[in-house]
């Protein structure tokens, strides 16, 4: 069997060290005084922990020196009516594709994922067009609506894990008077949880750290997310460290905490899907 | 009622339901797709400022000018490509050298697999603005750590790179920082690696291969569906670079970061040239669907299937 070696060990934590220094570095950078000297920061020793005062202030000052509770309030809607809506649209489309024969079913699906192939930038300008004929410009609605129209890799994701529910459990239920619509929202759903927990945390990185939709979608500060909030906080407070990287630590933290809480569920399908992130 | 039945026909009540199931990705396709992929085809041959009624018809002039008369195009295909071939290679190694550590088995490899994947767990704004800081030539991270290893070599500090500042330097750095983001990639690797039967390894073990011949001529060949797969990926990623541009150089030092996306954006948001702006979107989508193509077609050359021809 396949053992590994001491060097094999040791490496690994050197490289682990080097990958979580950035978010150490951070989190000591954002608990410094202002206008304090960063030539020396060292998120190793220990004694840059302990000696000098952690100002935790820096997080209520940088949280309240724009707006970020407001842009929080946007990104969060943003984000879970998203995730609502790209779960309930892919699923029932995943579930028609996987359960349901129908003329050009096979053709369709490659079409579906053949979407995936085009880059949002060829689409970019006649979205921006269409959205302000609908008076969408500066408001959430292009951020959310498309959400409810199925997303491609969702939708891949949907199929692939119905595929290997058993056929037999729709068939039981079919004889029992059960519409296709139940069969999908009572059955179906309530077994797919793993590939639900996937798409919903996959949806959620995505529409949380989304950066060009609401640069070109929002205008007014009372709507921008927390990306957009952020960018234009560091334009403005480019020297002062210690607020911008508690600022980006705020918004950082959903994602790790996320992560964390999800790892069990997802860490298989992100070794299927390993492009997201 | 028979559901393994091959004659579906399109009046039956089945597909009546499948058509009512897909209905939102029909409605989005049209809507959100379609529509303004053939808008978009329309525009590239206009010249249209977004404010004024209607577009203008100029036939191909915007493709001649971008090919002819604008240095920045084909400097921002410089800048994109360059990236592209300092990312994509650079990742795919480190995410094998990775996923080789992270193959095997004691107590704490799940905590190091999460660690290596977090960094890719954040993305956008905010990681831009940490490697603002961790690239800044004074304090930064990395600068302090090649300041120790400029001292053992007695490399003279001056000589340190400026990196954002820089326009050597610039995309170097943003290179490095794609290298924090490899955990999926390795994941990927990682999968692969432990897919591999153990049979031909203990074979050439007994006939005396040593572990680097093993690797060369078992573990690699049987990881080249993962590297196309990692490769085509990464492509696609690195050609669509926008937010580190954005936020991070805002294009510079002297266009030094002029991706591609970004001047696009620019085009279109800045200068309100949305007709060219298009046109730029569908040399975008051409690259990157030649490059796509001509990976998979190199493939067949490189990339071997286990399982089928090891019978």
């Amino acid at each position: 069997m396949k053992t590994s070696s001491l060097l094999q060990r040791v490496m690994l934590l050197l490289g682990a060290l080097v990958f979580m220094t950035p978010f150490l570095w951070m989190v000591l950078v954002s608990l410094k005084p202002s206008h304090s000297s960063l030539i020396d920061v060292n998120p190793w020793s220990p004694a840059q922990w302990t000696s000098t005062p952690l100002e935790w202030d820096n997080y209520a000052r940088s949280l309240t020196i724009r707006p970020f509770a407001l842009y929080g309030w946007n990104t969060t809607k943003v984000t879970l009516l998203g995730i609502l809506g790209e779960v309930l649209s892919s699923s029932l489309i995943g579930y028609a594709f996987a359960r349901l024969n129908f003329v050009g079913r096979g053709p369709l699906f490659i079409l579906i994922l053949s979407t995936m192939m085009l880059p949002a930038q060829v689409t970019m300008v006649p979205l921006f067009i269409l959205f302000r004929t609908f008076g969408w410009i500066d408001t959430l609605k292009p951020l959310i609506v498309p959400a409810f129209f199925g997303s491609p890799f969702a939708i891949f994701l949907f199929r692939q894990y119905f595929m290997t529910i058993p056929g037999s459990l729709d068939e039981a239920a079919t004889i029992d008077g059960a519409s296709r619509f139940q069969i999908y929202w009572r059955i179906i759903l309530p077994l797919a949880k793993p590939v639900l927990a996937t798409v919903a945390f996959f949806s959620f990185l995505g529409r949380w750290n989304d950066f060009m939709g609401p640069l070109i979608y929002l205008s007014s500060e009372s709507n921008f997310t927390l990306a957009l909030g952020l960018a234009s906080f560091q334009g403005q407070y480019s020297t002062d460290w210690n607020l911008m990287m508690a600022a980006s630590l705020v918004v950082m933290a959903p994602c790790l905490l996320f992560f964390f809480l999800g790892q069990r569920f997802f860490v298989s399908s992100i070794v299927l899907s390993g492009l997201r992130g | 009622m028979t559901t393994n039945s091959h004659t579906c026909r399109f009046w039956s009540r089945e597909n009546g339901e499948a058509y009512l199931f897909l209905s939102p990705w029909f409605t989005g396709f049209f809507l959100f797709l379609a529509f303004p992929i053939g808008y978009s085809l329309y525009l590239s041959l206009c010249r249209w400022d977004l404010i004024s009624p209607s577009p203008l018809y100029v036939g191909f002039q915007n493709y001649h000018h971008m090919l002819t008369e604008d240095p920045r195009f084909w400097l921002s295909l410089k800048v994109t490509g360059l990236y592209a071939l300092g990312s994509v290679p650079l990742c795919i190694i480190v995410a094998l050298l990775l996923a080789l550590l992270l193959n095997g088995k004691f107590r704490g490899i799940g905590l190091f697999r999460t660690i290596y994947y977090l960094p890719a767990v954040v993305s956008g704004v905010a990681v831009a603005v940490l490697w603002v800081g961790l690239l800044n030539p004074d304090f930064g991270m990395i600068n302090q750590a090649l300041r120790i290893l400029f001292g053992w070599f007695n490399l003279p500090e001056e000589s340190l790179p400026k990196w954002l500042f820089s326009q050597k330097w610039a995309l170097p750095g943003l290179i490095l920082m794609s290298l924090w983001g490899v955990g999926p990639g390795a994941l990927v690797f990682l999968a692969g690696l432990q897919s591999i039967p153990q049979e031909p390894h203990e074979a050439a073990m007994i006939d005396g291969a040593g572990a680097g011949r093993r690797f060369l001529h078992i573990t690699l060949p049987l990881l080249t569906p993962m590297i196309l797969f990692n490769l085509i990926i990464g492509i696609i990623g690195s050609l669509q670079v926008f937010t580190q541009g954005y936020v991070m150089t805002g294009g510079g030092p002297r266009d030094a970061t002029l991706f591609f996306v970004l001047y696009i954006w620019q085009k279109a948001f800045l200068d309100f040239q949305a007709g060219y702006a298009s046109a730029l979107a569908w040399v975008l989508f051409c690259v990157i669907l030649v490059l796509t193509l001509a990976v998979l077609r190199s493939s067949r050359m490189w990339v071997h299937y286990g399982g089928e021809d090891n019978g």
